[in-house]
Parts: C-alpha cells; structure tokens; sequence
C-alpha cells in the first residue's frame, strides 16, 4: 500500500501497523525479537514444560490423597494423606475442636477488617474502619474467651493461627512503632535521638531467633517470682520490637529522600512539627517506602517460623511433629512443600498488594 | 548602616505602622558569618525588592524573618512579635508572614486546590466548604482556576509558582515573602507570575521580594536594598539606586546584571 501524500499540517492520526498491536504483535516483539530472543524462548518454553509435568506428576496425577498411614500412600507419588490427617493441627494448633469456629469467624473478621484498609472504593467505609479500629478487642475475645465465651490458653495456639496472630499483631504494631522511631532518630532533640538509634541499632545487631530464646528464658529473671508472663505475648512483644525497628530504617530512607522544600512549605504556612509530618511529609515518604514496608512485613510474617526453635508449634513445629510419627515417616517433601504453599500464598498476595498500591498512588508525583 | 535604619522611620510613627523590624541581626552558619548587623524595618504597604551577588545572603535574610533560619544575635519583630525559640510564638509570625520560594516547593500528593485549602483547614480552621470557596478566589486571582483539580506535577513551572502564591494568600498573611520566584522559570513563564505580584502590589499587599528582575524593580518597589557578603550594602528608592548608585559594589553589580 502505497502512503499518500498530504500537505504539511494536513497529516490525519493513523493506526499503528498491525503487526506491532494485538497478540501477534506482543508475541513477536516479546518472544521472537531475535535470534537470541528465540533461543531462550524455545528452551525456557521446555524448561518449563519439563518442571510443570514433573510437579503435576508427582503431586497429582500419582498422589494420594487420603490414608491412615503411609502404607496406603501407594500411588508412587506424593502422599497427601498425611496433610488430610493433620490438616486441622497445620491450621488451628490443639485449639479444641469445639471452638474452632470461633477462629474461623476471628478470620472472616481479619478479611472484613483489612478490606476498608487496603482499598478505599468500599461501601460503607467509615463504619467498617470503626470496626477495624475495634478489631484487636474483637479479635482477643474471640480467641481467648470472655464474654460466655470458654476461656483457652494461648499454649493451645498453633498452626497456622499461631502465624496469623504473630504475623499479623507484628505487622499492625510494628508499622507505627516504626515510624515513631524514624521520626525520632531523625529529631532536632539529641536525646531522642539518641534513645532511637541505640534502639534501632541494637535490635538490628541482634538475631531474631536470639530475642526470642531471650523472651522464652531470659525474661523470667526479672520479672518477680511467681508472675506469669504468657510465652506468646512475650514473642509477640519481641518480634514486633525486631520488625519495627527494620521498619524504622526502611521508613527513615523514604523521609530522606522528600526535599526539604516540602517541611519549609508546610512549616511557613504554620502548620507545626505534627501536622508537616503527618498531612505532608509521612504521606509521600511512607508512598516511596511501600516496597521496603512489604519486604518488611513479608520477612516478618516467614520469620514467625522460627518461634517453632522456643517450642511453639507454629505450622513447621506441627510439621515437626507429624513427621515424628512412627507412622508417616520419610514424608519431609509434602510437609514442607504444603506448608512453604500456606506462606507463599499469603507473601505473594502482600507482593501483589504492594503493586498495586504504587500503581494507585503514583497520581501527581510528576515533580 | 543604622543610621539609613533611623531615616527609614521617622520617630513618632505609629508602631502600628512597621511590619518588620531587623534590628542588629547577625548568623553564622557554623563559623562562616554570613549575615552582618542587618538592620531593616518595613512598613505596612512597602514593597522592597532585594538583589545581590549570588552567596550574598538574600535568602538567609528573609528566611530569618519566619524562621526557617534562626539568627544568632540582634532582634527579629514581626507584627510586634519578637522571635525566639518559643515555638508558638514562631507559628504566630508564620501565619502572618506568606512565603513563595524559588522552586515552588508545592505538594505533590495533594491537588491544586488541597494544595490551598490545607493553611486555612489546619491553621485557620475555617470549615472545608469555606477554605475552598477562599482557593478558589485566589485561584481566579492568579489566573488558573480551571486547575484547581489537578495535581502540581502536571502544571507548568509558571502554574505551579502561581498556585504557590494562590496557597500563601489563602492564609491571608499580611506581608509576602518572594525568594527569587521567577529564577527557576523559563523566560515566556516569568512575565506571567510576575504579573500577579504586580497586581498584589497595586492591591498594597506589603512585600519583601529577592529578585532580579529590575523591570519589576522599578515598576513596583519603594525602596531596592542591595546586599553583598551579608551585609546591607545600600539602599534607595528605586529611580535613584538605578540611576545614582553609591557604592562601588552596587555599580558592579549593577553594571553585570543590567549588560546582559
Ligand atoms: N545551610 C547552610 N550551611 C552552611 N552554609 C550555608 C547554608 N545555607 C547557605 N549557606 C551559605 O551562606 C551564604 C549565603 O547563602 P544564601 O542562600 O543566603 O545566598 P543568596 O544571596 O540567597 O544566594 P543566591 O542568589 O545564590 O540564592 C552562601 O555562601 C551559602 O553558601
Ligand atoms: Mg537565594
């Protein structure tokens, strides 16, 4: 087709060549761009045909999926069973059966709770941030007792849960803890200052798994005899301490990086040190930072696993457990292939939230 | 320099009458004495233009005089409030005192109109219905209400130094603080902006601008001060500090920034 010609400042819009639109157009400049591009698009093609296979095989197509015990996994493939068997202990711990609802119904709370916070197009928002407000109390009554309800020890707590409310508890306190102690390490006043770099490089310096030998045995010292300190808070209170001070070091770089034009802005208005910080600066540092937050949060929310080294029976420690059994020996792969399946759902589901909280919120930031 | 000072305020005006006195000031920055007994009062109603060399200290001056730089010795009084370290008083002069910086130094989260809503909200707290209403005076006032839904970072250099000076206005200060507002701008931008302040000047809005925009000098300044090496070099009416400088240093200046 030949072009035709038009007088200069008369050349009407026309449409892209349809070989750079549509699939066509996506598969030649993505796949088959060069004799490179084509290479690596045949062997990764079969390299992922090769590993899809092998893990349908394996995990499907030759598993079983119920048993009383290894013996009746005879399918040559993975032995679900196993799972199936213990699957209430992977999610609720030895919470009594009777009661578990009253997790499930805490966990539908959780979902209804974080949607008004996660997204903004919600019916009904201010109420439900009420609600989310008055979740932890919701939240405690519900799996600890009170109110008619029968009363269970946090030593019940286990699974799956166990994570949940570490993980989740971590996540909730530790995110303005955080900001709090970047805040702080960055003030004019030398003596907060002072106080949160020396918390903030302390806890840094310092392994998780060390606090938390620290909060299961140290503790007891000095706190006066005869006082019970409930483990769980104890590991709450020190994987928080841990994470938020991460956090603080994530949020500082994202307060860095706001041009000091923006405090004077704000401050020569006559707004004071709070309001600059919490209507200008806080916004658009914490926007910058969301990456580092949910690195964060994701690296908290794995590390719970390691309460399973104090003895609590987080989803590894019941893994642990289960693979003991006389029974269903020699079954390491499903248990830590189902329970890194429970972690990656819930991590790659924060990833994906991260995304498109950027997206939403890169709007204006132009200059 | 004190005794241009004394000439400047005839005794018996009414104290009612002086916006702004710098009375003595100095600042050193670390050991480096970047500003040296400077002595200024400004009346209701004036509007100073200050110009100097680069590294002169005509920012550091003004910034003294809503604190975003602390001076070291002499006084600062602002609407008859003597600045110091007490933080209520700072945020007093500051809601009096309008400041539109060289790089706009808008926010970039908010819209055009949050933007100007945010002072009169926070500070003022006038209703959300009122504050807009307000913006939106001023942004017809500086020629862009049309934007006032946008964000900062979609408007021109040119826009966005005019929603700066729309958000300083909302707050309805009683003197403007302009550092060299039209520097960062391109040339076709600089007429628009300086135009609004021509027409703050006329409405007797009292004004303290660091430019060097000499046009805008002559057309609406009462008096031109002249820094260098932070001190208050001299200063006159605008005809006779074009026309007659004094000193050496003003002449070459002068002579640089007029030859090219
Ligand atoms: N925060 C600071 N710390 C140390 N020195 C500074 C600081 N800010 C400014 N100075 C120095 O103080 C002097 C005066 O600076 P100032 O910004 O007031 O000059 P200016 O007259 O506004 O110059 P320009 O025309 O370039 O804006 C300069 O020599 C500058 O290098
Ligand atoms: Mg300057």
């Amino acid at each position: 087709m030949a072009d035709a010609t038009y007088q200069p400042g008369q050349h009407p819009d026309l449409p892209p060549p349809p070989s750079t639109t549509g699939v066509v157009g996506w598969v030649r400049n993505n796949l088959l761009s060069s004799p490179l591009n084509i290479f690596l698009t045949v062997v990764s093609g079969l390299l992922v045909y090769f590993v899809a296979t092998s893990v349908y095989e394996w995990g499907f197509a030759n598993a079983d999926f119920s048993g009383a015990s290894r013996q009746d996994c005879t399918s040559g493939g993975a032995c679900w069973a196993l799972i199936n068997v213990r699957f209430g202990q992977f999610i609720y711990g030895f919470y009594p059966e009777a009661q578990r609802w009253r997790v499930n119904l805490a966990f539908v709370g959780l979902v209804v709770a974080l949607w008004p916070l996660l997204f903004d197009n919600v019916p009904a928002r201010k109420q439900l941030l009420w609600y989310a407000g008055a979740y932890p109390i919701i939240a405690f009554v519900l799996l600890l007792g009170g109110f008619g309800l029968e009363s269970v020890e946090t030593a019940k707590f286990g699974g799956f849960l166990l994570t949940m409310v570490i993980g989740v508890t971590g996540i909730a306190v530790s995110l303005p803890l955080g900001i709090v102690l970047a805040l702080g390490r960055r003030s004019d006043m030398l003596f907060i200052r002072t106080i949160c770099i020396g918390f903030i490089e302390f806890i840094r310096g310092v392994p998780l798994i060390t606090l938390l030998f620290v909060a299961s045995t140290l503790l007891s010292f000095f706190l006066p005899p005869g006082t019970t300190f409930n483990l769980l808070l104890r590991v709450l209170i020190m994987v928080t301490l841990f994470s938020s001070a991460y956090l603080a070091e994530v949020v500082r770089g994202g307060l860095q990086a706001i041009p000091v034009g923006q405090r004077e802005a704000a401050e020569s208005l006559g707004l004071g040190y709070w309001r600059t910080m919490y209507l200008i600066i806080l916004p658009q540092a914490l926007k910058i930072s969301i990456p580092g937050i949910v690195n964060s949060f994701i690296g908290l929310f794995k590390d719970t696993t390691l309460v399973a080294i104090i003895g609590l029976l987080d989803p590894l420690g019941i893994g642990r457990a289960a693979l003991a059994d006389t029974k269903w020996q020699g079954l390491s792969s499903e248990v830590y292939v189902f329970v890194a399946v429970l972690f990656f759902i819930f991590s790659f589901g924060m990833s994906r939230y991260s995304l498109y909280l950027e997206k939403k919120l890169e709007v204006g930031h132009a200059s | 320099m004190s005794e241009a000072h004394v000439t400047e305020t005839p005794d018996g005006a009414p104290s009612n009458d002086v916006l702004i006195q710098i009375i003595g000031m100095h600042k050193w920055y670390g050991s480096f004495h970047v500003l040296k007994d400077i002595n200024l009062t400004v009346r209701r109603g004036e509007r100073i233009v200050v110009c100097g060399p680069s590294g002169s200290g005509k920012s550091t001056m003004i910034r003294c005089i809503n604190r975003l730089e602390e001076h070291q010795r002499g006084k600062v009084i602002v609407e008859g409030i003597e600045l110091s370290n007490d933080l209520k008083k700072i945020d007093e002069v500051r809601r009096e005192v309008g400041m539109v910086f060289q790089q706009f130094n808008l926010f970039p989260h908010l819209t055009v109109l949050e933007n100007c809503t945010l002072g009169p909200i926070w500070v003022r707290k006038l209703p959300k219905v009122e504050a807009e209403e307000i913006a939106m005076r001023y942004l017809e006032r500086v020629k862009i209400p049309e934007q006032a839904a946008k964000y900062p970072g979609q408007l021109s250099g040119g826009q966005q130094q005019r929603v700066a000076i729309a958000r300083s206005l909302c707050m309805s200060p009683n003197v403007m603080l302009f550092d060299e507002p039209t520097s960062a701008l391109d040339p076709e931008m600089i007429k628009e902006v300086l135009d609004v302040m021509i027409g703050l000047a006329e409405d007797g809005m009292t004004m303290l601008v660091v430019s060097h925009e000499m046009g805008f000098a002559r057309r609406v300044a009462d008096r031109v001060i002249f820094m260098d090496e932070g001190e208050i070099i001299e200063q006159n009416e605008p005809h006779a500090f074009f026309e007659n400088p004094q000193s050496d240093r003003t002449k070459l200046f002068l002579s640089q920034i007029l030859n090219h």
